[in-house]
């Protein structure tokens, strides 16, 4: 809503300056986006006329004109095609100076003197462009200083309304605002009816009364259109960002800025029949004003005649029945179209218009009568035309106005401070509300031009509005603590980011919805949740591993010249599932390049699986349940370089390298590696349990076994310790040995067994037996053989 | 007798002349060993009368802990003279740098929604999260945001299908908390939302924090105490703070919180736009409508919520200038969040 700060002066006049009136009306939630002189700055540009034009005689393009500026006649050479006798335009005169601190002298054109120059709009900074010679009104007094004849030392003032403030959408409302604030008296417009002349009337027929609860229209007969709209009218509605179109259109325009209502006018001619408000049927259509036809759905609010839609009602009007320069009579329209019911319409067309926004939001039902009278005035004057009577239509939805009971102790309870009860009655009185005192509080009817008053709590907003925010007490912090047990069985997200953190990995934030092709390469045939309307074709699926966002990371990096990258992400993936959409919490880590940074003590070693496998590890070593580790397959992971991670044997993540074809397609460098794990299952921990330490000796045997190539060694280890019996306290793999020596299908592992008794010294016999055993079952299980 | 001192020269002459601890113990043996020249002196004593016997012994003795005492001391400073070599021999450059992973970082926005949180859980609110694809009811019906309300044009939502969007808050979480637990209640739901919106200032994901409580006793007195002390924290400066009655569907009376901007100290600047002032989150009392939906008594309880960006308050805390940067993870940018 863009508004000129003297049209506001016009209904009320704070003795505040520019500056504090835009602080006022912000704090009190009318927010103030923009001040704009609505002229550039300038001096020294009067009203002057052409007298007289002369083609200059060295250039084709120039004229030399005789201009009366008042006090003398100067000859000024000017360039504009629409220079010409009779007109009356700005003159800066010698020594004025334009926006832009452009300094007016004498000068010679092309061997011409010239005593001045004539101004565009442009050139005043009254418009961003314009194209040729402002052109004033004929009866411009010739002479007088232009900012002072267009009232120039003016403001405009934007302000970014919410939603709940649609009474604010019109310079009465604004002034109504900016009154209660300053403590002054809000005097409405007074405005008197226009008699008719003639009984000419239009029938009208609301179908659709829930809809439109209100309907006024007037006939004024022998208007005369091609008259352009007065000066003052033109310059209102610039500053308030609405060119002028005609004067008809300029009026509707003015009440609608002014009062807020929207209004239309019809050529009368072009109506078949009377005004029926109705909803539209199958296969109707209608061309709009901006050219465009809508194929109507059933059921949009029209205003029609009896023959053919004429209007979407509150949105736009029609082409056939619009008002030209030749209309003689006219038909203006005036309405109250039920706010619920109309919101969402104009959007649904893909449209949004003054009007659509105001009636969306709800206009002053009790205005369309008045609208009308005031038009008829404006119309009149400027057109002349012989108005008829005005006619109103309610239906049985006109909106009501409840009492609404205001407790003086649920103020306090809300806004933390009792308010004098004279403060009250005048805020309230003050913004338009009926104020009856009652038992413990007051009893208010919201006015006909607020839609956001209809409960209590609406005025206590209104309260603390007007009151100010910043008057309302504070009260520090005083709640009593809840104290929580301090969980230790579960570990927090945090403390997982930060060991990833210790160990090196940055933290990533990517976008949840990510390219189809990438998904298509990652999800592994998961079917992904996609987007009705995406942001773009390549962020459209949500994720259902959060990899391909790391992957893009990396190759965004790598492209970057890193030469190392340790990347992880925490958060959700989406997975459509037999019980529904899953949203699953996850953590990722990828990595790539150099284990370590470049440095005096380092080859320049790659990383490789086992890195990032240690990695996890440590990250799942205080895990609750068991975790364990088996080869896996995917089809964007290295067959050969990938496990699923398992806790308690259940599935909860997989760890490997990214497929070295899916690596070379997307320009990645050196093997990439990655894991993603659930959250859940590792977040939750035992709380440590003492046991009693042994006092007795421990003894260790080593091993070094021949077993196939192929075979895991977590096999092995499960099989070792399933066999050595109870007293089995450690069991380490030091030593994995491939080559020359060996058969190459087979490979050689050394394990070294430590075994200790809780409550004696264990004999030499005992840790023999338990060795033969692990030894035999070894073989049985797997043909494996000692290593001599 | 008579060669005592000749030999206590000569033994004195060959320990000063021991560079190594192996010559010193063999000077030791020579004399004051078991067949040493000291010790067959000793032995010697027996041959003497009863009444020489004292004194000579005496003198032996004497000769004896004098050569002693010379061996240890003779001892010390070889061992020191090799312990010092080998630390001369062992000296490093210890300016170079040290093996292995240097620590990684936090992403800012993490960094930034764990201080939230913190002050938070500091005065016993509890963290909660919830999904990201949310259903129409708990995003908007039941914060009072019907259909086709105006409201709706705020939040440009992405749609999964006609009832089911990506959240476009973390309002929802609250509903969600308020529907399974009683009060009072002391939340804050940090987390992503979306909105289809992608220009230089806005990001199709980005991130906010938002916060409720409800009891028997909060008023906006308590949000305004709450907000400002809260404000004060993060920025761990006394900063100006001030409230702006505004508009969101689910609370009533809401407000809009400005700080004094921290870039200029209210000075006016680019940031502020030269109002001194920057917007900062938005609050209010939770609105009884709100209450309704999820059954909670707007006579006995009231309760106040409160939002913010979480990049916005990173930006601002951290002097990032460009919102897409958050993003693009490049690690360039990253790594300046240790």
């Amino acid at each position: 809503m863009k508004f000129s700060e003297q049209w506001l002066r016009e209904w009320v006049n704070p003795a505040v300056g520019t500056d504090e009136l835009a602080a006022q009306i912000t704090m009190a939630g009318l927010e103030v986006d923009a001040i704009d002189p609505v002229a550039g700055v300038f001096s020294g540009v009067v009203v002057a006329e052409i007298v007289a034009t002369a083609p200059h005689p060295d250039a084709e393009k120039l004229q030399v004109c005789r201009v009366n500026a008042g006090s003398e006649e100067v000859q000024i050479v000017c360039g504009a095609a629409n220079a010409r006798p009779g007109i009356k335009v700005p003159l800066a005169t010698l020594g004025a100076v334009l926006p832009g601190d452009f300094k007016i002298k004498k000068a010679k054109l092309r061997g011409v003197e010239s005593f001045g120059m004539l101004c565009a709009e442009e050139e005043l900074g009254l418009a961003e462009k314009s194209d040729g010679l402002m052109e004033l009104p004929l009866d411009a007094p010739v002479g007088e200083d232009i900012r002072a004849f267009l009232g120039l030392d003016d403001s405009i003032i934007e302000l970014g309304l919410t939603p709940n403030r649609a009474d604010c959408l019109s310079v009465r409302g604004i002034a109504r605002e900016a009154a209660v604030l300053n403590d002054i008296a809000f005097a409405d417009l007074d405005i008197a009816a226009v008699a008719a002349v003639n009984d000419s009337q239009l029938p009208i027929r609301v179908e659709a009364g829930a809809d439109c609860p209100r309907y006024a229209g007037r006939v004024i007969r022998n208007v005369d259109v091609s008259k352009s709209s007065p000066l003052w009218l033109q310059e209102k509605l610039r500053r308030c960002g609405l060119r002028s179109i005609d004067a008809v259109v300029d009026v509707t325009n003015f009440i609608l800025v002014e009062l807020g209502q929207p209004m239309h006018a019809f050529d009368l001619d072009k109506l078949n029949g009377g005004v029926v408000v109705r909803h539209s049927k199958a296969d109707e259509s209608l061309e709009l004003l901006d050219g465009q036809t809508l194929t109507l759905r059933e059921g949009s609010l029209l205003i029609a005649d009896e023959q053919q839609p004429l209007a979407l009602a509150g949105i736009m009007g029609g082409e056939v029945s619009s008002v030209t320069s030749a209309t003689q009579n006219l038909f203006l329209e005036a309405a109250f179209f039920t706010p619920d019911l109309l919101a969402g319409r104009a959007r649904s067309y893909g449209l949004h218009t003054d009007s659509s926004h105001r009636f969306e939001r709800g206009v002053d039902f009790e205005l369309p009568a008045r609208a009308i009278e005031r038009a008829t005035a404006l119309i009149v004057a400027i057109c002349g035309g012989e108005p008829g009577p005005v006619s109103v239509v309610d239906s049985a939805s006109m909106p009501e106005r409840k009492a609404i009971l205001l407790r003086e102790k649920r103020i306090a309870k809300v806004l933390g401070m009792d308010m004098a009860a004279s403060d009250v009655e005048s805020i309230l009185a003050g913004l338009g509300l009926t104020v009856t005192r009652v038992e413990g509080g007051w009893e208010v009817i919201a006015p006909s031009w607020r839609f956001d008053i209809s409960i209590e709590v609406d005025l206590l907003e209104e309260l603390a509005r007007i009151y100010g925010y910043n008057r309302l007490p504070v009260r520090p912090i005083q709640d009593a603590l809840t104290i929580r047990p301090a969980t230790e069985s579960k570990r927090s997200l945090s403390a997982l980011r930060q060991q990833l953190v210790a160990r090196g990995y940055q933290e990533a934030v990517t976008y949840s919805f990510i390219d189809p092709a990438m998904h298509k390469a990652m999800a592994e045939g998961v079917e992904g949740v996609e987007l009705l309307n995406p942001i773009s074709a390549d962020m459209s699926v949500m994720r259902t591993s959060l990899l391909p966002g790391l992957i893009k990371t990396a190759m965004h990096n790598a492209k970057r010249q890193q030469p190392r990258i340790r990347i992880f992400e925490a958060g959700q993936r989406f997975v459509k599932g037999d019980n529904g959409l899953q949203q699953i919490p996850t953590l990722a880590a990828l990595i790539t390049g150099r284990r370590t940074a470049e440095s005096w003590n380092e080859n320049g070693e790659l990383v490789d699986f086992y890195d990032l496998k240690g990695d996890l590890e440590s990250l799942l070593s205080v895990a609750a349940g068991e975790i364990t580790f088996a080869p896996g397959s995917y089809a964007a992971l290295h067959p050969g370089q990938c496990a699923d991670v398992f806790c308690d044997n259940v599935l909860i993540g997989r760890i490997g390298a990214l497929h070295p074809s899916l690596q070379a397609q997307w320009d990645m460098v050196n093997p990439v590696y990655l894991f993603e794990i659930d959250q859940q299952p590792v977040l939750a921990r035992d709380v440590p349990k003492f046991s009693e330490l042994s006092k007795f000796p421990e003894v260790r045997r080593d091993l070094a076994l021949i077993v196939a190539r192929e075979l895991p060694a977590a096999d092995v280890l499960q099989a070792i310790r399933g066999a050595a019996g109870d007293c089995l306290s450690d069991l380490k793999l030091f030593d994995l040995y491939q080559g020359k020596g060996i058969d190459p299908e087979r490979k050689s592992l050394a394990v070294g067994l430590t075994f200790r008794h809780t409550s004696r010294t264990l004999n030499e016999e005992e840790v023999n037996q338990s060795v033969a055993a692990v030894v035999q079952t070894l073989q049985e299980a797997f043909g494996a053989s000692l290593r001599n | 007798m008579d060669n005592l001192e000749g030999l206590a020269a000569e033994a004195a002459a060959k320990i000063s002349a021991a560079t190594d601890a192996s010559t010193l113990d063999q000077v030791r043996v020579e004399y004051l060993g078991k067949k040493g020249h000291i010790t067959a002196l000793l032995k010697g004593l027996g041959k003497l009368s009863a009444e020489e016997r004292p004194a000579a012994g005496a003198e032996i003795n004497r000769v004896k802990e004098a050569l002693s005492t010379q061996i240890a001391d003779a001892k010390q400073l070889l061992d020191l003279a090799a312990v010092n070599a080998r630390l001369e021999a062992e000296k490093i450059d210890v300016t170079l740098s040290g093996r292995g992973q240097q620590a990684g970082g936090l992403h800012p926005v993490t960094r930034t929604i764990e201080r939230i949180s913190a002050f938070f859980e500091s005065i016993g609110f509890e963290v909660v999260e919830g999904p990201e694809i949310e259903d129409d009811y708990h995003n908007f019906e039941a914060l009072n945001i019907p259909a086709h309300h105006p409201a709706r044009a705020m939040h440009d939502t992405f749609y999964v299908d006609e009832s089911t969007v990506l959240r476009t808050h973390t309002s929802p979480v609250q509903v969600r908390v308020m529907e399974s637990s009683e009060p009072p209640l002391k939340v804050i739901c940090p987390g992503r939302v979306y909105r289809c919106d992608s220009d230089l200032t806005h990001t199709p994901m980005f991130h906010q924090v938002e916060g409720l409580l409800i009891s028997e006793e909060s008023s906006f007195a308590d949000l305004k105490g709450l907000v400002e002390a809260f404000l004060r924290s993060f920025f761990e400066k006394e900063l100006n703070v001030r409230f702006r009655p505004s508009y969101f569907p689910f609370t009533e009376p809401s407000a809009e919180v400005d700080i004094e901007c921290v870039m200029c100290n209210g000075e006016g600047c680019r940031v502020c736009s030269q109002t001194g002032w920057l917007e900062i989150m938005g609050c209010g009392m939770v609105h009884p409508q709100v209450f309704e939906h999820v059954n909670i008594d707007t006579e006995r309880f009231t309760g106040f919520a409160f939002g913010m960006g979480v990049e916005r308050l990173a930006m601002l805390r951290y002097g990032v200038n460009d919102l897409r940067l958050f993003f693009e993870n490049d690690l360039r940018f990253l790594g300046q969040f240790r």
